[in-house]
């Protein structure tokens, strides 16, 4: 079914999309919040800016966004996937709890901030180009991958990445020692056992988005995780 | 009424500005549209925008925009400003009733230019002499309030959405060559027309999404300096430190952008060129006392531009996109394709970083 969202505030949206059948496209999307969130059973593509909060408690829906989306894509999504096939804003997949997010470009700060895992839950954010500072800020589960493809800067996780850390895996395409991990974390090349769960979601990021698989994981990557013997404590005051 | 500080309500705003750097001007019917899909960012407490270059035939005087609580006030204020300046022009501020907006004070504007005694007597120059004049009525002339000072440029702003305070003051029939909006959501004031945004002392204007934690640390130390924080509302202070930064310290934009949004000390450690880590501790020790912390996105605009910065953390967000003479920046890209659907090379700014945007004729 075909949506004009032109003019129509995310309310009106979200209650067509619950209604009626499970295929979707949205046209002429113009910053409307919380798109989808919450649904199931859904598949939606969406031409035009989708506003914050797309797919917010996403409960395995399939959405699509064939250009750039904003913050907060994903937050607090327990199952489902969401494609942006652009950039996205600040905070993607906030405390996400299961299902993917596959963003081919570039995201902004505190990606996959406070994701965690949960028995068969286990979220995963794929980011093609480069994240932000504070990636996986806080991280308790789940795993992030970052590629930085055609991306020419050095450093392709910013500032900070996983101050907070204490649960997951980040999987960064680069070679270790170049970027400063707080002392809380440790970080080494991936070895063949973490290289074959980062090929299983690269393959999928190349099916979507058209690049070759062989090509991206002939590259390093670097595993980060929290450093068990040297857990965050008393970040704030000892008590 | 309750004013700002009665009240305190615990609670976000929308930003954003387009700038032609050929100075070419747009009506206001631009900057509203981009205010339309970010409203729910807004609570309806407030909303303003600052337009540059809107007043040509009068380019040499400063404009006043004021806000009065009844027409004593305006008689009492005038033979104030009789005394300091000569009135060139004085008027209504035109605006359109709307169901939306109610409970207006007196809204006027002259067009003043300092009486030269005043000067010789104070030994200051022009605009120190318009700020203080401005800080006097605001703090000492009961009713009256001044919210645009500069020349060229005016303030509008009122309690409402941002939409409404646009058709409001019929912004469509204005032209500038540089627009910022403002939405606001008051997180701990009650919203009065004088504390919406934009703030603004001489042709500076600040539009803020954000709270700052150190507005009593930078509001003690800027009110040394003669600036009197009157609406207890956290952008004004940010207004009065760029107005102290830029033209009386007469720093760049980016010094004072590493000042206000200091890179953090590890940061600074790990910076490659010493002398670049040498002029941010430089900076950071000097002005100590301005470093603003907390959650804020802002955009000063000034005669011949804008600077868009976000702080260190980038706890808001912000996106910059261009086309052709145009630059725009706004909270989300939404706003932005709102003005421009085939706006380009969407991008956004890291915490820190300034966006400075500039006439490429000057101002």
């Amino acid at each position: 079914m075909l949506i004009n969202a032109k003019g129509i505030d995310h309310k009106k949206l979200n209650d067509m999309l619950r209604g009626a059948g499970n295929d979707f496209i949205i046209e002429e999307c113009l910053g409307q919040r919380f798109i989808a969130a919450g649904m199931s059973d859904k598949h939606i593509e969406i031409n035009g800016i989708p506003g914050n909060a797309l797919g917010a408690f996403l409960n395995g829906a399939d959405i699509k966004v064939n250009g750039n989306a904003q913050d907060s894509v994903g937050d607090t999504m327990n199952s489902g996937s969401i494609t942006i096939c652009g950039n996205v804003g600040d905070a993607v997949g906030y405390a996400m709890r299961g299902g993917s997010i596959y963003v081919r470009g570039n995201a902004g700060y505190r990606a996959g901030i406070h994701m965690k895992e949960y028995r068969d839950r286990f979220p995963v954010i794929v980011i093609g180009g480069k994240a932000g500072s504070f990636l996986g800020e806080y991280q308790a589960g789940g795993i992030i991958i970052v590629l930085g493809l055609g991306v020419k800067d050095d450093n392709i996780v910013g500032n900070f990445p996983c101050t907070g850390m204490h649960g997951g895996k980040v999987f960064i395409r680069a070679a270790a020692g170049k970027i400063k991990f707080p002392r809380q974390v440790l970080s080494s090349p991936s070895g063949s056992e973490d290289m074959s769960i980062i090929e299983k979601y690269v393959s999928r990021f190349c099916e979507k988005f058209g690049y070759s698989p062989s090509a991206v994981m002939a590259h390093p990557f670097t595993t980060v995780y929290p450093d068990s013997a040297n857990p965050y404590r008393q970040m704030y005051v000892s008590n | 009424m309750k004013r700002e500080g009665l009240v305190r309500i615990p609670s976000g705003c929308a930003i954003a500005s387009v700038i032609s750097t050929e100075g070419n001007r747009m009506s206001g019917e631009t900057i509203i549209n981009a205010m339309v899909p970010m409203h729910e960012r807004s609570n309806g407490l407030g909303g303003g925008f600052a337009a540059y270059g809107i007043y040509p035939e009068y380019k040499d005087f400063y404009a006043l925009h004021m806000f009065f609580d009844d027409r004593s006030a305006r008689k009492s204020c005038e033979v104030f400003l009789k005394e300091n300046f000569e009135i060139i022009k004085s008027e209504h501020i035109p605006t359109l009733k709307l169901s939306t907006i109610t409970d207006e004070p007196v809204i006027w504007r002259y067009f003043v230019s300092p009486l030269r005694a005043g000067l010789r007597e104070l030994q200051i120059d022009e605009r120190e002499f318009i700020v203080r004049k401005v800080i006097h009525i605001n703090s000492r002339q009961p009713g009256a309030y001044v919210f645009s000072c500069g020349k060229n440029m005016g303030i509008f702003k009122a309690v409402g959405f941002p939409e409404d305070v646009g058709h409001f003051y019929r912004l469509e029939e204005y032209e500038a060559y540089s627009w910022t909006a403002h939405g606001r959501y008051p997180t701990n004031t009650p919203g009065w027309w004088g504390g919406a945004h934009p703030f603004g002392i001489l042709d500076y204007s600040v539009v803020h999404n954000g709270e700052i934690s150190s507005y009593d640390a930078n509001r003690r130390f800027i009110e040394m300096f003669g600036y009197k924080c009157t609406l207890k509302t956290d952008t004004e202070v940010i207004a009065y430190i760029m107005d102290y930064l830029l033209r009386v310290q007469g720093l760049t934009l980016k010094e004072s952008a590493d000042i206000v949004a200091a890179p953090f000390w590890s940061t600074i450690e790990n910076m490659s060129d010493r002398r670049e880590a040498e002029l941010k501790t430089f900076l950071r020790t000097a002005f100590s006392q301005l470093l603003i912390t907390g959650p804020f996105s802002v955009i000063l605009g000034f005669n011949g531009g804008l600077m868009a910065l976000n702080d260190r953390l980038k706890l808001r967000s912000m996106v910059v996109g261009e086309r052709e003479d145009r630059v725009y920046i706004a909270s989300e890209e939404a706003a932005i394709r709102a003005m421009d659907p085939l706006a380009e090379n969407i991008w956004a700014p890291g915490g820190g970083e300034p966006v400075i945007v500039k006439l490429k004729k000057g101002a």
